[in-house]
């Protein structure tokens, strides 16, 4: 199975990077472009039997890994792995 | 003294910090790799800077899991003085030994270059022989010092005097323009509600001899030996 | 011949190439064996082009340990110790993706040090950017520069200095050169050699993958609109994997248990098994179904050509693989055992068991062909060497153009970029980025090393050889004014398409000049580089030979810096100002021409006055010393003013001798960019001493001023022709590139 994990910058939390690309998209011309958030994606392969047990286990390594929460959130979506419908 | 000086895969300020505890400070060092579960027979910790674990995932993220970091923690608990320099505040932030977080420098470059640090405690093993107010002239070298907490923590870091060194300019103020990375407040350095947990972005161990531009950094070192040394607790960290 | 042209065309092999191969192995080759060729004998490997050439330059000397030929050179520094070090380039690839291009380039220089057993403790980077007001070019200056710094702060060495210049003609062809040094016990210097039949081939780093394919014969090429599909031959650099590898094979090195140690980079496996065959005249075969892949069903041709980075092989020795896997084992490395050294000199690959390849190494190395390119120079030299005074616009007076130099790109402070280097990490660096030749410490020795690279593209164009003599004798000064002696250089060729005459006639006085000034000054080559095919649609770039001088200064604490360090101090001219305008750069930004003649230089001038100036630092007769160089004599002296602290200069110089360009007048004097002249700073109880110490040597010396004040006052035989506010000046120096480059996207 395969679990995307999208790990973001709370909303509270000035994002400095996502700045600097949106006043870099404005430079460019993109006039209808407001505020730019950066974040992470992850794509974990995931040996698992079912769809509850690949949540938990992605969740897990979210909560514990990918992010940090001091500063950070997350969601995950889940998928077949390669070869079936995402 | 014996200083244990933690090796991450990616430390590359451990030579440094191991280079200026011995020579140019006089004192025992010794690498202990992060794997090991134990630290030895030591009397001070140093997490080292660099860029362990290529700070691919988050600075510090990976590194807070080591089997070495049990043992810095117990460490910690029992009272022992713990250095966080630069990478090494970051992994005490990661695994909640201090509070807060590290983000990207506010202009999104890498910064190498001399500042200017405010004591503002010497309530803590680091700072124990510096004096409130001194300015110190120590490097930086990061890409992620934007130190962050959330507003009730900075309310608990400022009513607990729990900030120990602020970015000033040449007067000792704490303006904008002289703060490298837009930390909250011109925080450099914060220590534990214990107090024997420091970290620190910038590089003491860069500044301990004249030759390579500042021997300021040395009243860190000559602090925590001075600090032991009175509370006559050398070798409170063996096992 | 059965072979399909096509396909010779694209590996890049000429007819008369392939009839070559054909001859070397009795027999066609196959797919596999051609793409290996193909790679092998690229310009970039091969250095067919000017091998002829580079044959002639001195790579000999007392000190050196190592000249060309192994993956760095290495000289003697003392105290049991070697330095060793090389300039390589990543010129094509940085146009292309420059941030991961730029990055690799730094990864590829530094395994090519420590794959000698030497830790590397500095870098330089020499760097040719196109024209500020261009989109293309702040998108490249920019990822270069955070390429460099993004895998040379990771790795934890120092980029301690370098230099860059912006011109038009490297556009669409940036250049990217980085020089490493490192320190290596002199007795444990390990080669990229096999030997020992029977020695097991270890691969050890990342897997291998499909990238970086053909990255040698995309550096054999110009570009053209087809070159954006070529994106995808751009590896990324993994700055962490290769400190893991670094500190593993220094570690592994410092055993006895390896007999030859070669990184992988351009042409990837086939390389380094050829290359450590070749040098041990011995055999490697190996089955690269044992090779560590991150992709699935990757071919023998992929795999022996693939680019990806951060990998190294060794030859160990029979009966020590246990002990070699146990210490890349503790780096979580993965070393893997894929062959073993033969006695029949052919380099044999397998893939599970059944032979995709076969060749005689030297077929790949030395059998390579070597061209005798023929050159001519091009047409139209007798009017580039005028300047066309009656045609040009008035010039601006001194003080304006004075501040115009001050602000050019190449002028101006590069401190927004070496700030996003670590100069500091390892505690070796004494002289800072930004203020001089680079000094590192040696520590456990009393010693420090000076380096230096440098570069004038405008020159060479005007005259190769003789840009190319004032190049290696800019490098020399430099080191010198840090208070080193010049004990060895390496050299990065950067020059268009050899295929055209005018071309290779530039690379060959070039490498002539080189030579000579290499020989007059005693200093040996002791490795470098070739970049070729740096042109776009016919378009070359200035032909930029970049020369990395290397100094050892005896005592660390009389190294000396560009500084003024405080007031009150006398100000002594060395050497003289023939007021020379020819190929300047005030010439090129207050009327934007490159004409006339470089510099005149005196190679045995020059050296006494290298000598001098290391012996009045070694004996700390001088406080700082900075040479005069783009810009002339006036941007010198306001380059030792800043970064002082506010300590301006009062200087009043003569009119400049002989003046070659007298129909300029006071600029002649002021911005021309004459050689073998060092502005230094004196204690006023050493002044007779220094000024004798010059007569007796015969080096020109006068006392033109004292350092102090707010101001820097130039006046020429008594008549005031700048005086600027140092305020302004610095100002102006200090923030142009950072105004040039944030902001606009």
């Amino acid at each position: 199975m395969k679990a995307r994990v999208f790990v973001t910058l709370k909303p509270s939390v000035f994002d400095p990077q996502g700045h600097t690309i949106a006043e870099a998209l404005h430079s460019l011309g993109y006039g209808s472009i407001g505020e730019v958030r950066q974040g992470k994606y992850f794509e974990l392969e995931l040996d698992v039997a079912s769809p509850a047990e690949a949540e938990s286990l992605a969740t897990e390594v979210a909560s514990r890994v990918l992010a940090n929460p001091v500063i950070e959130s997350f969601r995950i979506e889940l998928a077949a792995a390669a070869g079936g419908a995402s | 003294m014996t200083f244990a000086v933690v090796v991450f895969p990616g430390s590359n300020c451990d030579h440094d910090a191991e280079y200026a505890i011995r020579h140019a400070m006089g004192h025992d060092a010794r690498f202990v790799w992060h794997k090991e579960t134990s630290l030895g027979d030591v009397d001070v910790v140093v997490l080292p800077g660099g860029f362990s674990h290529g700070d691919y995932l988050r600075t510090g993220a990976i590194a807070r899991f080591s089997p070495i970091m049990a043992a810095v923690r117990a460490f910690a608990e029992r009272g022992g003085p713990v250095l966080g320099i630069c990478n090494g505040f970051q992994i005490l932030l990661e695994c909640g030994m201090l509070p807060g977080a590290m983000l990207r420098n506010r202009d999104v470059t890498f910064h190498c270059e001399m500042v200017r640090l405010r004591v503002e405690r010497v309530d803590t093993p680091f700072t124990r022989s510096a004096t409130v107010g001194q300015v110190l002239r120590i490097p930086i070298a990061h890409g992620d010092g934007n130190y962050f907490a959330p507003p009730e923590t900075i309310a608990e870091l400022d009513a607990a005097s729990r900030v120990v060194f602020r970015y000033v300019d040449a007067a000792g103020e704490v303006t904008e323009a002289a703060n490298p990375n837009g930390s909250i407040n011109g925080i450099a350095g914060i220590t534990n509600a214990a107090r024997n947990v420091v970290g620190l972005m910038p590089h003491p161990e860069r500044a301990c001899q004249d030759v390579v531009g500042s021997a300021d950094g040395r009243v860190v070192f000559e602090s925590v030996v001075a600090s032991l040394a009175e509370r006559g607790t050398v070798g409170v960290g063996a096992r | 011949m059965t072979v399909d042209p096509a396909v010779l065309e694209r590996h890049g092999i000429t007819p008369g190439e392939y009839e070559r191969i054909v001859r070397l192995m009795g027999r066609e080759p196959n797919l596999t064996e051609l793409g290996m060729f193909s790679v092998m004998w690229s310009e970039h490997c091969s250095y067919k082009s000017s091998r002829v050439h580079l044959r002639t330059l001195p790579t000999e000397g007392p000190r050196v340990l190592q000249g060309p030929g192994e993956n760095a050179g290495a000289v003697d520094i003392g105290d049991g110790l070697a330095a060793v070090f090389k300039i390589e380039s990543h010129n094509h690839p940085s146009f292309i993706e420059p941030y991961q291009g730029a990055a690799t380039g730094v990864g590829g220089i530094i395994r090519d040090i420590f794959t000698m057993g030497a830790r590397p403790i500095a870098l330089l980077d020499a760097l040719r950017f196109g024209r500020l007001d261009s989109r293309q070019t702040r998108r490249i200056v920019r990822g270069v520069v955070a390429g460099i710094g993004g895998y040379g702060n990771s790795i934890g060495i120092p980029t301690i200095g370098g230099e860059v210049m912006f011109d038009d003609s490297y556009a669409g062809n940036p250049l990217v050169n980085v020089f490493c040094l490192g320190i290596a016990p002199r007795e444990s210097l390990v080669r990229g050699r096999a030997s020992g039949v029977g020695n097991p081939v270890y691969y050890v780093g990342a897997k291998t993958g499909r990238d970086g394919i053909h990255g040698a014969t995309m550096a054999s090429a110009e570009f053209d609109e087809k070159s954006a599909e070529k994106r995808p031959a751009v590896q990324v650099g993994d700055p962490f994997m290769e400190k893991l590898l670094l500190e593993a094979c220094l570690e592994v090195m410092a055993t006895d248990a390896v007999v030859g140690v070669q990184d992988m980079g351009a042409a990837g496996l086939t390389c380094a098994t050829s290359e450590t065959g070749s040098r041990g005249g011995v055999g490697v075969e190996i089955d690269v179904s044992l090779v560590p892949q991150r992709e699935t069903a990757m071919t023998p041709y992929e795999i022996m050509l693939s680019e990806s980075q951060e990998r190294m092989l060794l030859i160990v020795k029979r009966g020590r693989e246990a002990e070699v896997e146990r210490i890349f084992g503790k780096w979580d490395l993965h070393a893997v055992e894929v062959g073993q050294v033969t006695g029949d000199g052919l380099l044999r690959v397998k893939d599970r068991g059944r032979v995709a390849a076969e060749i005689p190494n030297l077929a790949l190395t030395d059998e390579a062909p070597v061209y005798q390119r023929p050159f001519a120079p091009p047409a139209g030299r007798a009017t580039l060497a005028t300047i066309p005074v009656r045609e040009m616009a008035a010039s601006p007076v001194p003080a304006e153009a004075f501040l115009a130099l001050l602000g050019s790109p190449t002028v101006a402070s590069k401190r927004w970029i070496y700030r996003q280097y670590d100069y500091m990490v390892r505690t070796n660096t004494i002289v800072l980025a930004g203020m001089g030749a680079g000094v590192v410490r040696v520590k456990g020795t009393s010693r420090a090393l000076a380096m230096s690279v440098d570069a004038n593209g405008r020159f060479c164009y005007l005259d190769p050889r003789a840009g190319a003599r004032l190049a290696l004798a800019e490098s020399a000064r430099n080191v010198a004014c840090a208070g080193a002696l010049p004990i060895g250089a390496t050299n990065c060729l950067n020059f268009g398409n050899p295929e055209r005459p005018e071309i290779m006639w530039q690379f060959a006085e070039a490498v002539a000049g080189l030579g000579e000034a290499c020989r007059a000054l005693d200093i040996p080559i002791t490795g470098g580089n070739v970049s070729l095919y740096n042109e776009t649609d016919g378009r070359a770039v200035l032909p930029t030979p970049v020369i990395g001088v290397v100094g050892l200064i005896e005592d660390a604490s009389t190294a000396r810096g560009r500084v003024f360090p405080s007031e009150g101090l006398e100000i002594v001219l060395l050497g003289e100002n023939h007021g020379e305008l020819g190929g300047s750069e005030w010439l090129a930004t207050v009327h934007g021409l490159l004409r006339g003649v470089p510099p005149a230089l005196d190679l045995a001038r020059e050296g006494a006055l290298i000598r001098l100036l290391v012996d009045l630092a070694s004996r700390d007769r001088i406080r700082s010393a900075h040479d005069c160089a783009e810009g002339g004599f006036a941007v010198a002296l306001a380059e030792c003013c800043f970064d002082s602290g506010g300590i301006g200069a009062a200087v009043d110089v003569p009119a400049a001798a002989g003046t070659a360009h007298a129909a300029f007048g006071v600029a002649a004097t002021l911005f021309g960019e004459s050689a073998s002249r060092a502005i230094v700073s004196v204690e006023p109880a050493r002044l007779a001493e220094v000024l004798a110490a010059a007569k007796s040597v015969g080096v020109p010396a006068a006392r033109i001023g004292r350092t102090g004040g707010a101001a820097i006052r130039i006046a020429l035989a008594g008549r005031t022709e700048i005086d600027c506010a140092l305020a302004e000046a610095e100002a102006r120096w200090g923030d142009s590139l950072a105004a040039g480059l944030v902001g606009a996207a």
